[in-house]
Order: C-alpha cells, then sequence, then structure tokens
C-alpha cells in the first residue's frame, strides 16, 4: 500500500467527489420532478396523459442507462442535440431515474387506503383538491423510503457517466489506474469516498422518514 | 431529423447478435454465480457467529456501497496487482456474479428471517441440526418467499450487463460501438442497441412472473 | 326529502340491487337491516354517488343525483349534492395527517370558503355537541375507536348537510364504545336530523327508528313503523331473520 501517492492524488478524488454530488443532486431534482409528473400522469384517466407516461416509464426502466446515456451523449449529435459531457450526464441520469420515481411515487399514492378518498368525496371535495390536500400528504410518508432506495442507486448510476467522460469518482479512479499501475489504492480512494457519500444520505433519508413517521 | 439511417442496423446484425449471444452468456452465468453466492452471504449475515457474521456484513457493506463499475475495475485491473490474470468475460461475469449476489443475500436474507419460528421449532424437536433445518427446511421456503424481489434483481443484472462493455467483454454494447467506429453511426446503433436490450428484458420479465406464479403456488 | 326509484346494481354478474323503490321524509330516522350481502350498504352508498348505479334514479328534494352528466359537469354536480350528504363510515376514515380541528374544518374552509375562525368555532361547538371539546389538538391515531366515530360524526355535520348516512358505524368498535356513539345520534335523531342508518343493531333501531326496512337479497323484503315490523313481521324471510337475530 502506497500511503505517499494517495496523499498525492486525495484532492483530485476530493474534487472528483464534489463532482458526483454534484451530479446526483441535480439528478435527483430532475428525477423528482418527472417522477411526480409521471406518477400523476399514469394515475390520470385521460389517455393523453396516461400512455405517454407508461410508455416513458417502460422504455427507461427497460433499457440500460449506459445505452441512455450514449444516445444522448453520442447520438445527439445527428439529431441536432449537442451537449457537453456534464449536462448530458444530468440530464440523462435525471430523465433514466425519473422513470423508477415514477413508480415509486405512484405506488405510495395507491397505497393510501381507498376510504381517506371516499371520506373526502363524500364531504364533497373535488378530485384535485382530494389528490393534494388528502393523498398527497399521505402518499409522501410512504414514498420516502421507496425514493430514498432510488436516490442511492442513482449515486452509484453515477459511476456510467464515467464512460462519457465526466470527470467523477469512477474516471477519476480509472484515470490514475493508468498512470500509478496501482489499481488496488485507487478502488480503495474511489470506495472510501462512494461508501462516505451513499452513508450521509441513507442518513439523512433516514432521518427525513423518522420526522414524518413520528408526526402521524 | 436529417441524415438518419437505420437500414445501416441490417447490414450490421451479424456483429450485433454475436454480442447478444455474448450478454446471454454473460448474463446466465453472473445470474447464476450470484445465485450460488447468495446463499452463504446470507446466512453468513445472520450468523450468531461474530466471527462469520462481521466479516460477512462488512463485506455486503462495501459492495452495497460501492458502484458496479468500479468494482469490475478492482477485478479487471485490480487482480493482477497481486498476480491474478482474469479474462475480460471472466471479470465480468465475476464482478456481476459477486455484485448481484450481494443484493441478492440481503432479499434472501429478509426471506430466511420471515420462514416462522414455528419451522425451526418443528425441524429440531424432530432431530435435525441446525444446518440441515438451514438447508432442508428454512431456505427452500425463504427462496419461495422471495421469488419476486429476486426477479427484480435479476431483471437489473440483464441491464447493468452493459457496463463490461467498458472492460471490453464483446457483448451488446462493444458490439454496437463496433459497428459505430465502422459507420460512425451511433445513435441508429444504440437505439438498436437499446431496443434488443428492451425485448430480452420484456422476455425476461415474462418468465420471472411464470416462476413467480409457480413458487406462489406453494406459499 | 330522499327518494329511489327503481334502483338496480350490478357488480359483474351479480345483481346487487334488484330493483329498490324507496322515499325519505325530512326529519325521518330510517333504519336498514338485513343479513350481510343484502345489498345495504351498497344502497346507501348510492344515495351519495360512491357507488354508481345502472337504472334508475336518485332525487334529492328536486335534484336528481343520477344525471347523465360526464367529466367536469358530472364533478361539479356531483360534489354540490355530496355537501348536502353528511356520509359517516364503518372505518371511520378519518385524516390522519391533521388533527381533529383541522378533519373538522378542513371541508368548510375549503368548499364553502368559510374563513378560519368562524370554523373553528363552528368545529368547538360540534366537538362539543359530541363529548370531545378536550381532545381538539389530538390527531386520530390518539383516539379510541368510538372518539374517532364521533369526530367523523362531527366532521359531516360540519358541512350542515340536511342529511345524514350512517354505514354501519358501530361495526367496528369494541362493544364498550358503541354507547358513546349511539348516544350521539340519539342527539341527532332529537333534533330532526333526516337519517339513513344501516346497522345490525337491532334494540337501536327499534329505540331510534320512525321507518324499518328489511332488505335480502337485493330487495326490499319488507319495511314500516319498528314496532311493527320487529314485533309482527309480515314476510317469511323478516321472521327468520329476525329470529335468528334475536336468539
Amino acid at each position: 500500500m502506497d500511503f505517499e501517492l494517495i496523499q498525492r492524488v486525495f484532492i483530485y478524488f476530493v474534487q472528483a467527489a464534489w463532482i458526483t454530488v454534484e451530479l446526483s443532486f441535480l439528478s435527483v431534482c430532475i428525477g423528482l420532478c418527472l417522477g411526480l409528473i409521471g406518477a400523476l400522469c399514469k394515475l390520470s384517466p385521460n389517455p393523453w396523459l396516461h400512455y405517454p407516461a407508461r410508455v416513458y416509464v417502460s422504455i427507461f426502466r427497460g433499457t440500460p442507462c449506459l445505452i441512455q446515456l450514449f444516445i444522448i451523449y453520442f447520438g445527439g449529435p445527428q439529431i441536432g442535440l449537442q451537449l457537453e459531457p456534464f449536462p448530458a450526464a444530468v440530464i440523462g441520469l435525471g430523465i433514466n431515474i425519473g422513470s423508477y420515481m415514477t413508480e415509486s411515487i405512484r405506488g405510495a399514492i395507491l397505497a393510501v387506503e381507498s376510504g381517506q378518498i371516499e371520506a373526502s368525496r363524500s364531504l364533497g371535495v373535488g378530485k384535485s383538491q382530494t389528490m393534494i390536500k388528502v393523498i398527497l400528504p399521505q402518499a409522501a410518508r410512504l414514498m420516502i423510503r421507496p425514493l430514498g432506495i432510488n436516490t442511492i442507486a442513482l449515486i452509484k448510476g453515477s459511476s456510467l457517466v464515467s464512460a462519457i467522460s465526466v470527470v467523477e469518482l469512477t474516471y477519476t479512479a480509472h484515470r490514475y489506474i493508468g498512470s500509478t499501475y496501482r489499481p488496488f489504492e485507487m478502488f480503495i480512494l474511489a470506495a472510501i469516498f462512494y461508501l462516505a457519500i451513499i452513508s450521509i444520505a441513507s442518513f439523512l433519508i433516514q432521518k427525513v422518514d423518522n420526522r414524518y413517521a413520528l408526526s402521524l | 431529423m436529417e441524415g438518419l439511417n437505420f437500414s445501416v442496423v441490417l447490414e450490421y446484425y451479424p456483429i450485433l447478435l454475436e454480442g447478444l449471444l455474448w450478454t446471454c452468456i454473460l448474463c446466465v452465468s453472473s445470474i447464476a454465480l450470484s445465485l450460488v453466492c447468495g446463499v452463504p452471504l446470507a446466512v453468513g449475515s445472520i450468523s450468531k457467529n461474530r466471527a462469520v457474521q462481521l466479516p460477512t456484513n462488512f463485506f455486503l457493506w462495501v459492495f452495497r456501497g460501492t458502484p458496479l463499475l468500479l468494482q469490475l475495475f478492482l477485478i479487471y485491473f485490480g487482480l493482477p496487482q497481486i498476480g491474478i490474470y482474469l479474462s475480460p468475460v471472466a471479470s465480468g461475469i465475476l464482478g456481476l456474479g459477486i455484485h448481484y449476489a450481494v443484493y441478492n443475500a440481503d432479499v434472501m436474507r429478509t426471506g430466511i428471517v420471515a420462514v416462522e419460528s414455528g419451522q425451526h421449532e418443528g425441524s429440531r424437536s424432530l432431530g435435525l441440526s441446525k444446518a440441515q433445518t438451514m438447508r432442508k427446511v428454512i431456505i427452500p421456503q425463504a427462496l419461495r418467499n422471495v421469488a419476486p424481489p429476486l426477479g427484480n434483481n435479476l431483471i437489473a443484472l440483464l441491464k447493468e450487463s452493459a457496463l463490461v462493455s467498458i472492460i471490453t467483454v464483446p457483448e451488446l454494447t462493444l458490439s454496437a460501438q463496433r459497428a459505430i467506429s465502422d459507420t460512425f453511426r451511433p445513435f441508429e446503433f444504440y437505439i438498436a442497441a437499446g431496443a434488443i436490450y428492451y425485448c430480452v428484458n420484456y422476455l425476461l420479465e415474462l418468465s420471472l412472473k411464470r416462476v413467480e406464479m409457480k413458487t406462489a403456488m406453494y406459499r | 326529502m330522499v327518494r329511489l326509484v327503481n334502483v338496480h346494481k350490478r357488480f359483474g354478474d351479480n345483481e346487487v340491487l334488484k330493483g329498490i323503490d324507496l322515499e325519505v321524509h325530512r326529519g325521518d330516522i330510517l333504519v336498514i337491516i338485513g343479513p350481510s350481502g343484502s345489498g345495504k350498504s351498497t344502497l346507501l352508498r348510492s344515495i351519495n354517488h360512491l357507488e354508481t348505479i345502472d337504472e334508475g334514479e336518485i332525487w334529492i328534494e328536486d335534484i336528481q343525483v343520477t344525471l347523465p352528466l360526464k367529466g367536469r359537469k358530472y364533478e361539479k354536480h356531483i360534489n354540490q349534492i355530496r355537501q348536502q350528504l353528511g356520509m359517516v363510515f364503518q372505518h371511520f376514515n378519518l385524516f390522519p395527517h391533521m388533527t381533529v380541528m383541522e378533519n373538522i374544518t378542513m371541508a368548510p374552509m375549503l368548499l364553502k370558503k368559510i374563513p378560519r375562525k368562524a370554523a373553528e368555532e363552528k368545529a368547538s361547538q360540534l366537538l362539543k355537541k359530541v363529548d370531545l371539546i378536550d381532545k381538539v389538538n389530538f390527531f386520530p391515531a390518539q383516539l379510541s375507536g368510538g372518539q374517532k366515530q364521533r369526530v367523523a360524526i362531527a366532521r359531516a355535520l360540519a358541512m350542515e348537510p340536511k342529511v345524514m348516512l350512517f354505514d354501519e358505524v358501530t361495526s367496528a368498535l369494541d362493544p364498550e364504545l358503541i354507547g358513546e356513539v349511539n348516544k350521539v345520534m340519539k342527539k341527532l335523531a332529537e333534533e330532526h336530523m333526516t337519517m339513513l342508518i344501516v346497522t345490525h343493531e337491532m334494540r337501536f333501531a327499534a329505540e331510534v327508528a320512525d321507518h324499518v326496512v328489511f332488505m335480502a337479497d337485493g330487495v326490499i323484503v319488507e319495511q314500516g313503523p319498528p314496532d311493527q315490523l320487529f314485533k309482527n313481521p309480515v314476510e317469511e324471510r323478516t321472521k327468520r331473520f329476525l329470529s335468528e337475530v334475536f336468539k
């Protein structure tokens, strides 16, 4: 184990870790928006909303994320879409995780007891008000854990964007394997950062989950 | 959309087909490995023996908390550092297999714990040892209980198999890249590869549903 | 007040309501009894259109619930009607993420645009009526079954409905908690609220009802004042049911 080497490259890994965090955060934001819209569309009786949502989820959950990133980054220019690596990565990861989050959110909404809808509607409250005031607040508590799982998956999935030259943790590890001939040390460095990021993310998600469970 | 020409895909279909074949071989082997390794990992993680439980859980934590791609690099680039040279395909199978063994272990552990304690008691009172009880009574039931989540892991494995193209395994994604380096048409070929993955994924989902229904009968 | 004309309802191949005709006058307390599966709950739930019917008409005063409207128009129509009906459910269906006060004030504030202070005042009055004023800031999870049901009644009353519908409201309660809910319902009856009650509790029915309807297999077998129906039933089916119940 070459510690002097680790010290030398450490700063690059810190920078890369920050990119990983930034990337993950932005993609999760996009994913959440797409997820909420997707879930509501998929639950809608209107076929113009329902079918596109179904197709979106089916395609993006049914194909590899790597292929989706390649289509956007390498294939994009052919259809007039020239993106830098980082934006392509954020969009690609965001759209991909959005399809999983659609299902997480939809599942949570469906899990709210039907009696709640009946009670609200019996009072005369309309469909959208029932969704906003009664269903979504209850679904929000139920969706935290599945969305948390999606987020952790995204953080790990962010390693894929190294293949479209985004300088994040996995790219950095790969790069320094080449120049230092010490793959184990590079793996360990990258692993430590990933484990740290994921542990912190898990902890935060758990805290949010606990807080909402208490007030119920 | 000017200049898109999907007919080139048809010209290169032999290459894509070869890639698909490797993808299937890769996936079948990795799935088998992940199921086989998942069981001892699951059992180890709930072992009463601390010398087994702690290292197992540490191993699971590390491999659960790091990306598959990084693990593939560890195997393909890292093992040579200690003198083990594996081919890309072997590295791919090992990497996918271990990564998903870890996910499967988590699922199986839940299943094992969920088998009623009455089953333990019934078996032990007949005179079976702990190990025999595990093997003959608990694990078979646990596996049937967790067929659906295991199925989901297998579907995920199929999709993540695309990553091994990065360590030069000649599967579907790499084949598409070979075609692209010839024709300079990434959009058409990646869409084609995506469509092929989609179809295989669909078929896998259908077969898993069948398996699920069969195992559900015993639950 | 409430009129059902030749109401039919099918669930798939199974016809659950086979031509129901019923009339309820203002201030009446109508109790519906019958074996499980007779269609009593379905009948009640059709009145506020939680269940849609396949044939027939339902009228609340001079407005038809079952107008053949679609989309937005239907939504507006049914929401208006439901504001005039209050429903209390077997499983309470209180909103778990809101306090007792919020449960009661949500609909009046949202639908009738009543300002918060006025809504909370009204809610407090209702809570006093159902004897739960000390639980005003509690969450449903912190209440007993009987308390939850009383809050549910207050919530329905907050909209000042013309008719109250009670769907087996004591069936999910522990026996010792049934009394407190019955007490509230008796109070309402004394105030001449128009009430349609589906229940298994014969003694309560006998005490409170102006009119009893016995249903079985999707039809109204017999109906009449409680004295008559309970003491001198005419139909065989009614006799069989009552003898089982009063064993």
